[in-house]
């Protein structure tokens, strides 16, 4: 399938604007940054994290740790896919017991990468609270679930893609709507 | 090939060297499950893998069996020596019955070698060979090159030594399969009469001095003197293979300088490996059992885990 680009939403500027916001609002709701980590959803959720937790240490000065999941092995459509999918490490190493943790993602569609988080999480250890921040809120949510921060809120159609690029992976950070070109 | 598409795996000579890696690689984050404190993930939940062993296993059964639990899938043992095949049940009827109760996945050792493609081709059942008489032992030759692999870091361009009975290992020929794809220099070593005579036909060296064998070699693969399977009479006496084959730290001193030794056990001490040997950090044989249920969740993954429309044959 190819993809061609429809529209930008997000570039560079915005995209870190956006990050300082969440970075301030996760301050705000945790009265400081005392026991919170942040956990990067596998993959662009991880270099999301990593930039939210330089933000908040020149908010703060103090950085949260940032680990990273993968929730391969927790999905819940495995068997409806092709091939098993690729698997990857999860690197938490920091106990998530007792602490706020705050599941960092690109973008929150149907929740269903949510679930399988929240599960991933809890089998690491039994955190105090979870919160779930997200680049982009497209929307056709599936599942009860709903985020704690959101950098913007994107309405789309279910055929349409949204796509967060970061530098750390594709080169270059920015957010776009793409569409299957026939 | 994907190795995910594949309906069954019985030996390593016709897997392709990218099959493999996929499995080395699925094996890394599946040893961090197993070192946590919770040790299961919800991924095969309502699978099911039956083990049959024909012959006697401690390790490579405990250990497929385990492999399925951490990933939740339902792992019953048949135990052949209280069933029917004790009544006289054949191979195939015993087969037929097991598939009919609906298990995904039958892993088998038998004592002939072919038994686990034969049963292959006549049941839907994936078959995972466990060990089929001297043929192969395809799971073990994968924690091998993973234990290997750990601990150097690469596989490409190592040598590696293979002491011991080659004549009756599936151990050997599996490794001898699966290491040759990735460019290994592979040796043997043991008395002429436990070396097949056509070896150098898979691009392996043979040798019947220990010490010439050894030198310079990055990997010593210590194999199991099978006294099951020695009705022959193929080396005079144990004493005999003692004297001219137990590797001991003497060895490990002419190999090169960060060389390891494995074992695929059961080890028997003081008969291919000396005490002080097995007990030396450079012996990663108690990692091997570890390793040796990462790499069997790795495999119960990539043949269970995706969508079952997808396999080739």
């Amino acid at each position: 399938m190819k993809f061609r680009e429809k529209a930008l939403i997000m570039d560079e500027a915005s995209i870190r604007r956006a990050l300082i916001r969440i970075a301030h609002e996760i301050n705000e709701a945790n009265k400081g940054v005392e026991g919170v980590a942040l956990v990067g959803i596998r993959r662009r959720g991880g270099p999301l994290a990593n930039q939210l937790a330089s933000q908040i240490e020149s908010i703060e000065g103090i950085k949260p740790p940032v680990g990273v999941l993968d929730i391969t092995l927790y999905r819940d459509d495995l068997t409806t896919l092709g091939p098993a999918p690729i698997v990857h490490r999860t690197e938490v190493d920091f106990d998530v017991t007792g602490k706020v943790i705050v599941l960092v993602d690109d973008v929150i569609f149907t929740g269903r990468t949510a679930r399988a988080a929240l599960d991933a999480l809890m089998d690491l250890g039994r955190p105090r609270r979870i919160q779930l921040a997200v680049l982009i809120d497209r929307g056709h949510r599936e599942l009860p679930i709903k985020p704690d921060f959101v950098g913007k809120n994107v309405p789309t159609s279910r055929q349409e893609i949204v796509s967060v690029l970061v530098k750390e992976i594709d080169g270059e950070d920015k957010v776009v709507i793409e569409e299957v070109v026939r | 090939m994907r190795f995910d598409r594949r309906k069954d795996l019985l030996g390593l000579r016709d897997v392709e060297r990218e099959e493999i890696e996929a499995v080395l690689e699925t094996a890394v984050p599946m040893k961090d499950i197993i070192t946590r404190d919770m040790k299961k993930v919800p991924t095969l939940k309502g699978k099911s893998i039956i083990t049959v062993f024909y012959e006697n296993s401690t390790r490579t059964r405990t250990s497929f069996d385990l492999a399925g639990r951490y990933l939740s899938a339902d792992t019953p043992n048949l135990t052949v020596s209280t069933s029917s095949v004790q009544k006289g049940e054949s191979l195939k009827d015993t087969i037929k019955t097991i598939e009919m109760m609906g298990p995904d996945v039958l892993v088998m050792r038998h004592s002939l070698s072919g038994a686990p493609h034969y049963v292959a081709r006549n049941t839907s059942m994936r078959v995972i060979n466990a060990g089929d008489g001297i043929n192969e032992h395809p799971t073990q030759a994968l924690l091998d090159m993973y234990s290997i692999l750990e601990r150097k870091g690469r596989l490409e361009g190592l040598k590696v030594v293979i002491v011991g009975d080659i004549l009756h290992s599936r151990v050997a020929r599996s490794n001898i399969f699966g290491l040759s794809k990735f460019g290994c220099e592979l040796r043997v070593v043991g008395p002429s009469t436990l070396i097949p005579s056509d070896i150098e036909k898979l691009g392996v060296k043979a040798y019947a001095n220990l010490e010439a064998g050894i030198r310079g070699a990055d990997v010593i693969n210590v194999l199991r003197i099978q006294k099951e399977r020695q009705h022959g009479a193929l080396f005079p006496s144990i004493d005999e293979y003692r004297e001219l084959y137990m590797v001991k730290p003497e060895h490990l001193a002419l190999a090169a300088d960060d060389a390891i030794v494995l074992h695929p056990g059961p080890m028997n001490r003081g008969i291919e490996i000396s005490t002080e040997l097995a007990e030396s950090s450079r012996c990663v044989v108690n990692e091997q059992v570890t390793n040796g249920v990462a790499v069997r969740m790795a495999i119960l993954y990539l043949m269970l885990g995706g969508g079952r429309d997808e396999i080739a044959c």
